[in-house]
């Protein structure tokens, strides 16, 4: 038995007392408003996670979990500014192709190993791995870490891999290419550590609560698949102290009527809107149903594979379906839920790039569609000869809504006759693969916060461009954007050349819906890409 | 009738087997697999996934491997959306679950469906029997997808009474509106043929003997009537009960109880194969069991039917 000096003792039980206390039932420590006693934030989820191993997860619903649980190098504030994690900084050579990061000493897994430099080694490695066989190792290859491609097929080990811990607290990592965004990339889930001896352990069940550590500000404390999970304040934690959420509660609820339902009896704090409620639902709850611009689009594309339609190879053809679209109809009649309309492909919400006012854009709806018409005739369509095609979207209510208003305002404008197809999701995705289109339905959302995560789609090699639209100039300019300080102006010719061009059309940018009690605070609506961190949220008391 | 079971199970296994190779084949020859997804996977990931998961295998090696498992370590493979979980885990979590509601809607189907078509059938043309006839009309047009919405506005929302979903180990509370919900159709079934079968016992020739030699009703009722009126209820409560026991996804989604009902038609839409497998060879293990029992029973109550 070790014995405290007494003073010591003292004064480690006055912090503890302090830590645990100040907020229970006191103030929070930067705004000064009375936190309610009960600190447990619940909320809904429309479907079961899928994993909390960081190295595995790919679900949104998932990479939450694992933000609670563990904590990556950098994280990002309530704006999606970067922000120190295990990292307390880092440094870069001038190629911007080696990067150096210094742990905090101070971290520590749930368990009271320290973090160190070790696991991330490892757990880097773990992703990249074919015998981990990771659906997200694709990551460690857009990070462009040294022999990724050799380490994922085999012909490496693991070992190769361009990631070394020069001691404790100093990481370096080295990259095959030029990458001034590298850091940004370490909020992502997947880079997030593992702790090796755990894994090792347990195998695929470390994740499990009970055999689960983690160094992030909550550990997992209960999962019951398909019904709750609970995550509990870790008190490991570095930044414990600044936790005010001890609890965090998820429910599944398959159903959105019924998730709403819940909310509205008190059972959640977070709890979706069903769709095309949200105008009624303001009005009702005018603080706590909640629109935000999200950083996805919802898009139509032309399939201009070779075996696409022939009348899709003439440019005002696919204008002019484009410009007799109604986005405002879309967005204020159909959906109903603050969506902006969309006449570029990349939303408005991205950072540092100002998105470029297209000329179609900036018309009237009786102008585009007067020009539409125009461009029809010009093409040779006509009453006697009217355009015909298919349209193709993954089943769902809301699609459906969508592509039976633009069949309507085509059949109308331009006397286009447009049948509709649908086909379940992974059917639908194997036959948009397949070029098997006409006009397929898509909707992106943007992996990291820049204009490339959009644009990137719309060049040749593209593993994502369904609709193999392919123009050199684009190529080129995006090519030529990777290794710019100022991308700016390549993306706003890019936007430039599509809306001229018109591969896609874009029909309105998403935002995230949904119920949020009045009293929970810090949910961080200014981060497009919805990196939520338990820890920063709050309640106040009523 | 021993021997009868022996053959009935004889036939049950080469009848699974053809189930799983029609369901293996037909899972396999639908478009996509459990990692198609939007964003596609590089060719050398989906390599080490398929690799990993013994996907790269042709299709009758990929059905041996699996049914060689099954018989071996009773293993029903790993699932390939939830990565932590094997199909075992997944049917241990949710049939339980399953089970217990399934088999609650199964006893109050029956007790509240047989006595509301037996009073029905008694008091023919009664009021009392209209107002039985009308009550199972009314069960039987609402389907649940209707009426769990509004057992949860009603008891939840408005009343306050019970909580909106969930399942905390099947607490009563929980249990209540799941139960309502599953059990109305079956019981308004039950309730039509209880009326129709018992009103045809009712009006047969022994009847009118029994009556004629002045037995008490209650005897009447209780001795020749009960019996063979439950006949036709019970071929269709074979089918019923493995369709309680199986679950409804319906049921699942709306009261988030975890069931199986759910996990088996997301599978179907992840492609997420053991647990399809899984699931499948359950319910049709199942079916095949109790069509058994039926058949038995059927022998118990009729004494003109041997085996």
């Amino acid at each position: 038995m070790n014995y405290l000096p007494k003073s010591l003792a003292v004064g480690f039980v006055l912090a503890t007392f302090a830590a645990s206390s100040v907020f229970a039932a006191g103030t929070h420590p930067v705004t000064g408003e009375a936190l309610a006693d009960d600190q447990t934030f619940t909320y809904s989820l429309l479907d079961e996670f899928t994993t909390a191993d960081p190295q595995m997860v790919e679900d949104v619903s998932g990479s939450y979990f694992v933000r609670d649980l563990f904590e990556g190098l950098m994280n990002q504030d309530a704006d999606g500014n970067l922000i120190p994690g295990v990292a307390t900084g880092y440094t870069t050579n001038d190629a911007k192709d080696v990067y150096t990061f210094t742990l905090r000493d101070n971290a520590r897994w749930s368990d009271g190993n320290p973090v160190t430099a070790h696991d991330f080694v490892y757990s880097w490695r773990r992703l990249a791995d074919p015998a981990t066989a990771s659906p997200y190792s694709w990551f460690a290859d857009i990070m462009a870490l040294e022999n990724v491609g050799a380490v994922m097929s085999g012909e490496s080990s693991p070992e190769a891999l361009g990631i070394r811990a020069l001691d404790n607290h100093t990481l370096e990592v080295r990259l095959t290419a030029s990458l001034p965004y590298f850091a940004a990339m370490t909020t992502h889930a997947s880079t997030f550590p593992s702790p090796q001896w755990t894994v090792r352990t347990f195998g695929d069940n470390w994740t499990k609560p009970g055999n689960i550590v983690g160094n992030g500000a909550y550990v997992l404390t209960e999962h019951i698949p398909n019904e709750t999970a609970t995550r509990e304040r870790n008190t490991m934690y570095w930044n414990n102290d600044a936790t005010i959420i001890d609890k965090v509660v998820t429910l599944v609820i398959n159903d959105e009527n019924t998730d709403f339902t819940r909310w509205e009896a008190g059972e959640t704090d977070k709890g979706a809107i069903p769709s095309g409620q949200y105008p009624r639902l303001k009005a009702e709850y005018p603080d706590e149903a909640i629109s935000f611009p999200r950083l996805c689009t919802y898009y139509m594309t032309f399939n201009l594979s070779p075996s696409g339609p022939e009348a899709f190879k003439d440019v005002r053809v696919r204008q002019a379906l484009s410009y007799a679209l109604d986005r405002s109809v879309v967005t204020d009649k159909v959906l109903q839920g603050g969506q902006i309309q969309a006449f570029t492909f990349t939303p408005g919400a991205t950072a540092g790039f100002e998105v470029p006012a297209v000329a179609f854009g900036q018309m009237s709806q009786d102008e585009r569609n007067a020009k539409a018409k125009e461009l029809m005739a010009a093409a040779g369509y006509g009453p006697d000869n009217p355009l015909k095609f298919e349209y193709m979207y993954n089943t769902s209510e809301g699609h459906k809504k969508i592509a039976i208003a633009a069949q309507q305002m085509w059949k109308e404008t331009l006397g286009a006759e447009a049948t509709l197809a649908n086909q379940e999701w992974k059917t639908f995705l194997k036959t948009r693969g397949g070029q098997n289109f006409d006009v397929a339905r898509g909707g992106w959302c943007g992996d990291y916060n820049e204009a490339s995560t959009f644009l990137d789609l719309m060049t040749t090699p593209s593993g994502y461009n369904d609709g193999k639209f392919s123009n050199a100039e684009v190529d080129e300019l995006m090519t030529s954007a990777r290794t710019m300080s100022d991308a700016t102006s390549n993306y706003t010719r890019v936007e430039e050349i599509m809306a001229n061009e018109m591969p896609i059309i874009p029909v309105y940018h998403y935002t995230g819906v949904f119920m949020l009690r009045s009293n929970l605070k810090g949910w961080p609506f200014n981060n497009v890409e919805q990196n939520v961190y338990s820890r920063d949220l709050y309640k106040v008391a009523d | 009738m021993l021997n009868y079971i022996i053959k009935r199970i004889g036939i049950a296994i080469p009848t699974l087997l053809i189930l799983i190779a029609v369901t293996f084949y037909l899972m396999h020859a639908a478009p996509g697999g459990p990692f198609t997804s939007e964003k596609p996977l590089p060719p050398q990931v989906l390599a080490n996934i398929e690799a990993k998961y013994g996907l790269d295998q042709p299709i009758w090696r990929q059905m041996t491997t699996y049914l060689w498992g099954i018989l071996t370590e009773f293993d029903f493979g790993p699932s390939y959306k939830y990565h932590s979980r094997t199909v075992n885990e997944i049917i241990g979590q949710g049939f339980p679950i399953t089970l217990k509601y399934g088999f609650w809607s199964f006893v109050v189907a029956i007790s509240v469906g047989i006595s509301l078509g037996a009073i029905a059938a008694i008091r023919k043309n009664t009021w009392v029997d209209y107002f039985a006839v009308g009550v199972s009309i009314g069960a039987q047009v609402l389907p649940n997808f209707v009426m769990a919405p509004l057992l949860i506005i009603v008891f939840t929302l408005w009343l306050g009474w019970l909580p909106g979903g969930g399942w905390h180990g099947g607490d009563w509370e929980y249990l209540v509106m799941p139960v309502i919900a599953l059990s109305t159709s079956y019981m308004a079934s039950i309730a039509r043929i209880t009326r129709s079968s018992m009103l045809e016992v009712l009006n047969a020739n022994y009847i009118r003997t029994a009556r004629a030699k002045g037995l008490p009703t209650k005897t009447i009722f209780f001795r020749h009537v009960f019996k063979p009126s439950l006949l036709p209820v019970i071929s269709y409560l074979g089918p019923a009960f493995v369709g309680l026991i199986t679950g409804s996804v319906l049921i699942d989604i709306f009261f988030s109880t975890g069931g199986m009902g759910y996990f088996f038609v997301n599978a179907a839409f992840n492609r997420d194969y053991a647990v399809m497998m899984g699931i499948t060879i359950l319910v049709g293990a199942l079916t095949i069991l109790f069509s058994l029992i039926v058949d038995l029973l059927y022998a118990w109550i009729d004494p003109k039917i041997r085996y």
